[in-house]
């Protein structure tokens, strides 16, 4: 059963207190965004087999939401840190660097 | 290699000689340099394509290259439900062309698929479901599809087993398709397979795509773990590794894999003879020709590739199936597997051209993609002919730009 950290509260939960959801950092397009790039930040996905970087909430605990380092081939967790920022932290995308030396980095 | 054909005669004659003369059913050929189409993908879908391609387009110098074995994916997972009732005009269209092949695939491939219209029922356990399925019986004899409402009465009567007066989700009505059923899920790749072989083409399994190799903006070829393969037109069906492979020919599509479950209970005296489908508390049951109650839930809600799902669902759509069909508690449950889906946001396929010229990508069946595979590939075989599928028009991948979705995540609740 896959386990995540609140980075806001602390505690180690199992996936049924926490809500998913979906592709961390995208960037947002609004009025006056081209179609393309409209439509790219609606519903393009990365969707990549290994290192994803995705949304979850503490539905059932603090209720915030945070970020999660995961790898979609094994189910392997990296990492939780919190949603204000833009990009991964330096600090777990050198760990994972580490524990996944072919991965291409965030980009 | 051309098979002989199944027939009562080779039955008896093979009866008379202990069976030594049975041929295996497809070829297993080295790749060849190049092909005109090269489909991606071995399962229901991409063999259904390439079938389609030969007997309807004429295209027979056509190679199925499959990474794993032959419907080893998602064909071989399902819980093998075939219906046609959906709500929008598209849908319902390519739905009921794959239900309608369906009927006489086995006579069509000369192989038992095993289809079995034996009804399918989505039960109404709200106000809100009897609204939604009642425009639906409209919507369909609009389409043409024959489908009706039935009284809880009409539910118990097809379904002893059934409990229609739950304190919390009793039993409303239901939406019924007398024609809908199951199939035989590995039979129907298996005989695709053999159809695709006796016509010339070439599968080839455990060849994983590794690259993708394009020209001036136009697909040229494949890398593959038995070499590179020349194609001129490329068509990619692998379901929950769409996205992989469209990272390899340099787009995005609009999908994430996640993973569905499916479980079987120990096998029992016939019992259910429809196949019963309970929307709002997520489950689906209906019994398979060896006895075993079979039975599947939602998806889980992240990205995931290891065809392991979550416990909680088992335990959460056994409780639901337990409320509906109390005699349930006193099984074993026997096996239990997981699938890795293609989801897209509208819940609709995506039948479509793609950026690069020559790639033609069929994938977002997300949890409802068997049913479907007859009309998917004969609308897959015309687009990849001729460049338009009136069955396809519709699910292009202009459909999320324009906003033009197809939207039967609300139509169909969660269970396809």
């Amino acid at each position: 059963m896959l386990t995540l950290t609140c980075p806001y509260c602390g505690a180690t939960v199992e996936e049924t207190e926490l809500a998913p959801g979906g592709e961390a950092h995208l960037k947002r397009f609004g009025p006056g965004a081209s179609d393309a790039d409209f439509e790219s930040y609606m519903f393009s996905r990365k969707n990549p087999k290994g290192v994803h970087f995705e949304r979850w909430r503490h539905a059932y605990g603090c209720g915030k939401w945070f970020l999660a380092a995961r790898c979609t081939a094994t189910l392997e967790v990296f990492g939780t840190y919190p949603a204000q920022t833009t990009e991964p932290p330096a600090d777990l995308v050198a760990k994972i660097k580490e524990k996944r030396p072919t991965w291409e980095g965030y980009e | 290699m051309a098979n002989r054909r199944y027939s009562i005669f080779a039955v008896a004659r093979e009866a008379l000689r202990y069976h030594a003369g049975w041929e295996r059913a497809w070829a297993s050929p080295a790749p060849k340099k190049r092909y005109d189409v090269v489909v991606v993908g071995a399962g229901g879908h991409g063999l259904a394509t390439a079938y389609y391609l030969g007997k309807v387009h004429g295209i027979t110098n056509v190679a199925v290259i499959e990474k794993g074995w032959l419907g080893g994916g998602n064909t071989g997972r399902n819980t093998t439900i075939i219906r046609s009732n959906y709500l929008q005009d598209p849908s319902a269209a390519i739905y009921e062309k794959a239900r309608s092949l369906y009927e006489d695939l086995s006579q069509d491939l000369n192989y038992n698929v095993m289809f079995s219209p034996r009804g399918l029922l989505m039960l109404a356990q709200s106000e809100h479901e009897i609204r939604g399925y009642k425009r639906t019986v409209y919507a369909n004899a609009l389409q043409g599809i024959e489908t009706r409402w039935i009284t809880p009465a009409e539910v118990k009567d097809l379904v002893p087993i059934i409990n229609i007066d739950g304190p919390r989700y009793p039993v409303l009505g239901a939406l019924y398709q007398e024609r809908g059923g199951t199939a035989r899920h590995d039979a129907v790749a298996w005989g695709y397979a053999r159809a695709c072989s006796n016509m010339g083409m070439d599968i080839i399994q455990q060849c994983e795509v590794t690259g993708v190799r394009t020209e001036a903006g136009k697909v040229v070829g494949v890398e593959t773990t038995k070499g590179a393969i020349d194609c001129g037109k490329l068509a990619i069906v692998v379901a929950g590794h769409s996205s992989v492979l469209a990272e390899m020919s340099g787009f995005r599509l609009p999908i994430e894999s996640m993973a569905l479950q499916a479980w079987v209970s120990e096998p029992i005296k016939p019992t259910i003879d429809v196949v019963v489908m309970a929307n709002l508390v997520h489950g689906y049951m209906s019994q398979s020709d060896k006895g075993e109650l079979v039975m599947g839930g939602g998806t889980d809600g992240f990205n995931n590739y290891t065809q392991r799902g979550s416990w909680h669902h088992i335990e959460e759509t056994t409780r639901a199936l337990v409320e509906t069909f109390p005699i349930v508690s006193r099984l074993k449950m026997l096996r239990q597997w997981g699938g890795i889906v293609d989801m897209t946001g509208d819940r609709s396929p995506i039948l479509s051209k793609t950026p690069v010229e020559g790639i033609f990508v069929n994938c977002g069946w997300g949890t409802g993609g068997f049913k479907a595979i007859p009309g998917s590939g004969f609308a897959m075989a015309e687009l990849v002919a001729k460049g338009h599928s009136p069955l396809a028009a519709e699910f292009g991948l202009h459909r999320f730009r324009e906003g033009q979705f197809i939207d039967e995540s609300v139509a169909a609740g969660v269970a396809h």
